[in-house]
Parts: C-alpha cells; sequence; structure tokens
C-alpha cells in the first residue's frame, strides 16, 4: 500500500504529463516526435542556407547583398524575436505551474512579437521590390527570398499556433496535457528563433 | 529516466524518474540579457570594423547564442537525452552533407 501511494505522490508531479505513461521509452511520444521534426527542419534549412550562401554573390552588375540590406532594421526585428524566446520561456514555465492566466498572457506577448518580426519582414521585402530587387533579378535574390520566405512563413504558422493555443486555453478546451501542448509550441517558436540567430549571421552580417 | 538535476523547482526528487529540473523565470531572463549582449555585440561589427577577425568571432558568438537557446530556453539540458539524440542527429547531418555540398562546388576555396 506504501508503494502504491509513494508511485501515485511521484507520477501525479510527473512534468512529462500523461502522455508519457503509455509510451515504451517512459517520455512522451508527443515530444520524441518533435525533436525529431526540428531534427529535419535542420535539413531544410541547412538546404536553403547552402543554396544562399553559394549564390550569395551571383548578382552580376545589379544590386547585391551589401548595398540592399538595412542592417539596423534587421538588427531590431532580431532583438524582437529574441526577446519573443524569453516570453515564450516564461509562458512554457507559467503553463507547468498551471497559471492559465500568465500563460494566456506572455503566449498572446510572445505572437504579438512575432507578428512584429513578420510585419519587418514584409517591410524589407517591399523596399528591396522597389529597389527593383525581385525574386527572379537574380541568383542572389532568388536564394534569398526563398531562404528568408521559408523562415518568414515558419513565424508565422508560430503566430497562428501562439494565438490558437490562447483561444484554446481561455475556453478551457486543451485535449491532453495543457503544460505539454504548450512546450510543443514553445520548441517550435525557439527553434524558428535558432534558425534565424543563424541566418542574421550568415546572411546579412558576414560580408560576402 | 536520466534527469540532469534529481531536484524539481517544487523541492522535491524525481526519484530517477521522468521529472526534469526547470530553472525559475529569473533565470531565463538573465539567459535573455546575455543573449541581447551577444547580439548588440553582433550587430556593433557593422559600425566597428574588425578586418579579418570579425568572421570567427561572428560565428564564435553565432554558436554560442545557437547552444544557449537550444539547451536552456528548449530545456535539452535538463531533459532526457533521447530528445538532445534526436536534434543532433539531424543538425549533424545537416552540417555535414552542406559542407560536403558547399566543397564540391568550391566555396570553401574562393
Amino acid at each position: 500500500m506504501a508503494d502504491i501511494a509513494v508511485h501515485e505522490s511521484v507520477t501525479s508531479h510527473d512534468d512529462h504529463g500523461p502522455a508519457a505513461h503509455g509510451s515504451i521509452t517512459g517520455i512522451s511520444n508527443n515530444k520524441l516526435a518533435m525533436w525529431l521534426f526540428l531534427g529535419s527542419e535542420c535539413l531544410l534549412f541547412g538546404g536553403l542556407i547552402s543554396t544562399y550562401m553559394l549564390y550569395r554573390g551571383r548578382h552580376g552588375s545589379g544590386v547585391g547583398p551589401a548595398q540592399l540590406f538595412d542592417i539596423p532594421l534587421t538588427s531590431v526585428s532580431s532583438f524582437v524575436l529574441l526577446m519573443s524566446s524569453l516570453t515564450m520561456v516564461l509562458a512554457v514555465n507559467a503553463a507547468k505551474r498551471k497559471d492559465d492566466r500568465n500563460t494566456n498572457l506572455w503566449l498572446a506577448v510572445t505572437g504579438l512579437l512575432g507578428a512584429l518580426f513578420v510585419g519587418a519582414q514584409v517591410y524589407e521585402f517591399t523596399a528591396f521590390y522597389h529597389e527593383g530587387v525581385g525574386f527572379t533579378t537574380s541568383l542572389f535574390s532568388s536564394s534569398f527570398f526563398t531562404l528568408t520566405g521559408f523562415h518568414g512563413v515558419h513565424v508565422s504558422i508560430g503566430v497562428i499556433m501562439l494565438l490558437a493555443m490562447v483561444a484554446i486555453i481561455s475556453r478551457n478546451k486543451v485535449a491532453g496535457d495543457k503544460a505539454e501542448a504548450v512546450e510543443m509550441i514553445g520548441l517550435y517558436w525557439h527553434f524558428v528563433d535558432v534558425v534565424w540567430v543563424v541566418i542574421f549571421t550568415l546572411v546579412y552580417l558576414i560580408p560576402a | 529516466m536520466n534527469t540532469v538535476d534529481e531536484h524539481t523547482e517544487h523541492g522535491h526528487h524525481a526519484h530517477g524518474a521522468e521529472e526534469p529540473h526547470i530553472p525559475k523565470d529569473s533565470y531565463f531572463i538573465k539567459v535573455a540579457l546575455w543573449l541581447a549582449l551577444l547580439t548588440a555585440l553582433e550587430t556593433s561589427t557593422y559600425w566597428i570594423h574588425l578586418g579579418g577577425f570579425a568572421t570567427p568571432a561572428l560565428l564564435i558568438m553565432m554558436t554560442i547564442k545557437f547552444f544557449m537557446i537550444i539547451m536552456i530556453f528548449m530545456h535539452l539540458k535538463f531533459d532526457n537525452k533521447l530528445f538532445s539524440l534526436m536534434f543532433y542527429i539531424g543538425l549533424g547531418l545537416a552540417i555535414f552533407v552542406y559542407c560536403v555540398a558547399l566543397s564540391t562546388f568550391q566555396f570553401f576555396a574562393s
């Protein structure tokens, strides 16, 4: 009886949630699948970054990275995305404490910061277009728009997931472990941030 | 399951299973401040010309930021090692494959 009581005490505080108990490994299958997905995403972004690195000098006599990039603007948007990672981790911690109010607050702030980043990217793309650099202008522009565009789509999907999670938590309709659901979105969001850390350095700051 | 630390945020033991130690909010805020400082240093290289030192310095700062985020914000440091394995396999494969691809196009020779 004492053994059973101890076991119940341990499982009731399990951070991996109910999802972990049905798996062979004893860890959450959802979380394992998310990490596997993020590992595969490294290959996707690795391919896009490599392609850009190869073609960044291929702009003929047209506008190249040195003339085009607005480093102060991109630095601010990078800072915004970085701070969204902080608000995301605060949301995950609040969810683990079962503090719905702060979970929703930090998720909403993260979504807002993500939307700001996407807005800055749209502004940047529009400015480039007005300077005569479109998707098909050169190999440089094609690889640049593909890489940063793919990243922007990932951020946009993240914003949608964040706002959806806020709505679901507000209506108290989370199926399964709420903390784990927030953590899954958090992992995706941090990955999108970490990809931008690499893009910001390799694409924007290191001269061609 | 393997955990880095047996002590939890709630102050009880994990009994060697399942429960990773997750730091408090203040710890994450300190990490974010370091990340912001590194970003400021990175950005400063746009105005302060470091010559041949700039690229290695930027790559080092990028790597530090990368691992700070995945280890601390994404909890890899505190979580089960199987998650780290899943991610590092993908990351290692990507680095290997694309370094080979870039070498094929003589990217590093230029």
